[in-house]
């Protein structure tokens, strides 16, 4: 029974180490083929279409809502103080620290994290990577690569654009209709935001970036070649990369910080 | 052309090619006939370099599949065209889109040349006029006809064919094995086709290797096959449930299995 038990822990143990172990090489092999010719640049335009510009709207709404409920939760706890004043560098500071980066990163991991794993399952299952094998055309670097890089670039953009909508969705709430004044709204802002922060949230979202499309299209590629074990990898592959979004942004938070 | 050499293939116990020998000449057409699980699949993975074996070698024009790097076996893959069973078509690119997919990949060749090429196999393959239609809305026949363009747009020497008429009706799995037969005779291409189904394998091929749960147990032409005195071959021909070559695997006491949980069917579910 002890020895059942140890075998079995031992197994996964295993397992694990060597599903992590693979996952490394698929990276390096995607990385290692996105800077040897030949450069597929139409590839690359067309992912950061879909990973970037196509989040566009749903990243808009998003950083809306949370600029506007950051400043009405803020406005409040900052009147007991009597710091309304500070609600402009308390918005802008969450935001482009810790919310822009991490809700952005989750949006982009439930829109194009899951399409990846999917579409990458899909061609599993219909054999399109054996048949890009027999065309002499490197799967990893013609369908994977192209998506890492993409959302590495797509990524730091979304996020400044979240950064923007944000705050100005902050200044919607806590000027006009909570009677912040404008003046102190933007001045506190700027006396408050350093260039690190802004840094750090850069940093932050190249890293989620990279995350995102390594974990999704792991978990895509390595789908069990079945309708099931598809939408089981895509279910995943969301779960999987959003609670590593949260582990990693605690740990890169307390480096930067 | 192709010389395979004591290949040994296993999957955890399974051994799916057991130490084959056999050729695969050129300008020919070789059928690698053999029921589900013979390990015909196996091989033809084998022989394109898509796996490597356990032992044993793949000979592909001198160079050997099962060591060669990745280059040079990329290097040898533009001289290969294969057609999936299940067609492989890229389902984000329309009908031209995916047979000009290797040209553009390969070649520096002009829009308008490719234009041209393509049409030319489309022609070939009888759908000239779909360039514009998405997989999707293509029939399983017209789906294998454009993965067929496809695998030829290169000029290919060698084609692989896996299961090329499974699931296909009755004319359908005429026209393809039509189209395998004119492009040997016609281009020269050499063929290897894997296929269960007796029938067509006997119209197109010029020699047949039957496979059977790894083992080559037959190799020949047509006739000497069709008149071969191996009890297994003649079943395998006739499709009779009787015979050397058993219907049912199971394991273990018939009687014992039904009256005792032995707790096989628990843990299949997750």
């Amino acid at each position: 029974m002890t020895l059942d038990a140890a075998a079995f822990l031992g197994r996964v143990t295993l397992n694990r180490v060597q599903i992590l172990g693979r996952s490394g090489v698929f990276l390096f092999l995607a990385v290692y083929h996105a800077f040897v010719p030949p450069f597929r640049v139409h590839r690359l335009i067309r992912e950061m279409e879909f990973i970037g510009s196509k989040s566009f709207l749903i990243v808009f709404v998003t950083s809306l809502f949370t600029g506007m409920v950051l400043a009405l939760q803020g406005y409040h706890t900052l009147t007991q103080f009597g710091a309304q004043a500070l609600l402009g560098s308390a918005v802008a500071l969450s935001i482009i620290r810790e919310l822009g980066p991490v809700l952005c990163a989750l949006m982009v991991t439930g829109r194009a994290g899951s399409a990846m794993a999917a579409q990458i399952g899909i061609m599993k299952i219909t054999d399109q990577f054996p048949a890009l094998e027999m065309m002499a055309i490197d799967p990893v670097k013609y369908v994977i690569s192209p998506k890492i890089l993409a959302a590495i670039l797509s990524l730091p953009l979304l996020t400044a654009f979240f950064d923007v909508v944000g705050i100005m969705g902050g200044y919607l709430v806590g000027v006009p209709l909570l009677g912040v004044n404008e003046g102190a709204y933007f001045g506190k802002m700027i006396a408050a935001v350093t260039f690190g922060d802004i840094y750090g949230g850069v940093i932050k979202s190249l890293i989620f970036g990279l995350l995102i499309a390594w974990i999704s299209c792991f978990i895509g590629f390595s789908a069990e070649p079945t309708t099931e074990g598809v939408s089981r990898a895509t279910t995943r592959a969301v779960v999987v990369t959003s609670v590593s979004i949260l582990v990693v942004d605690y740990i890169l938070t307390s480096v930067l910080l | 052309m192709i010389r395979v050499e004591n290949l040994l293939k296993t999957y955890g116990k399974t051994v799916a090619c057991n130490r084959l020998n056999c050729r695969f000449e050129e300008r020919k057409v070789t059928v690698i006939l053999g029921g589900s699980g013979s390990g015909k699949s196996t091989l033809l993975r084998q022989l394109t370099g898509l796996e490597r074996p356990d032992s044993g070698s793949v000979l592909f024009d001198g160079l050997d599949l099962s060591r060669a790097s990745r280059k040079k076996l990329f290097e040898k893959r533009k001289k290969m065209g294969m057609l999936f069973q299940g067609s492989a078509l890229f389902n984000d690119m329309n009908v031209f889109e995916n047979i000009a997919f290797p040209l553009r990949e390969h070649t520096k060749l002009a829009d308008s040349v490719i234009r041209n090429i393509v049409t030319m196999k489309l022609e070939m393959v009888g759908l000239r006029g779909t360039e514009g239609m998405m997989p999707s809305q293509l029939s399983g026949g017209m789906m294998k006809r454009v993965g067929l363009a496809r695998a030829i747009v290169m000029d290919p020497r060698v084609i692989f064919y896996d299961e090329p008429t499974s699931g296909l009706d009755p004319i359908s799995t005429g026209v393809i094995g039509k189209l395998i037969r004119d492009l040997n005779t016609k281009l020269g291409i050499t063929s290897v086709v894997v296929s269960h189904d007796i029938a067509s394998s006997f119209r197109m091929a010029d020699k047949i290797i039957i496979l059977f749960f790894g083992d080559i147990i037959a190799q020949g032409t047509v006739d000497e096959i069709q008149n071969s005195g191996d009890d297994r071959v003649r079943q395998f021909i006739t499709g009779s449930p009787e015979g050397p070559i058993p219907f049912t695997r199971a394991e273990g006491n018939y009687l014992e299995d039904l009256l005792t949980d032995t707790g096989k069917t628990k843990g299949n579910r997750t």
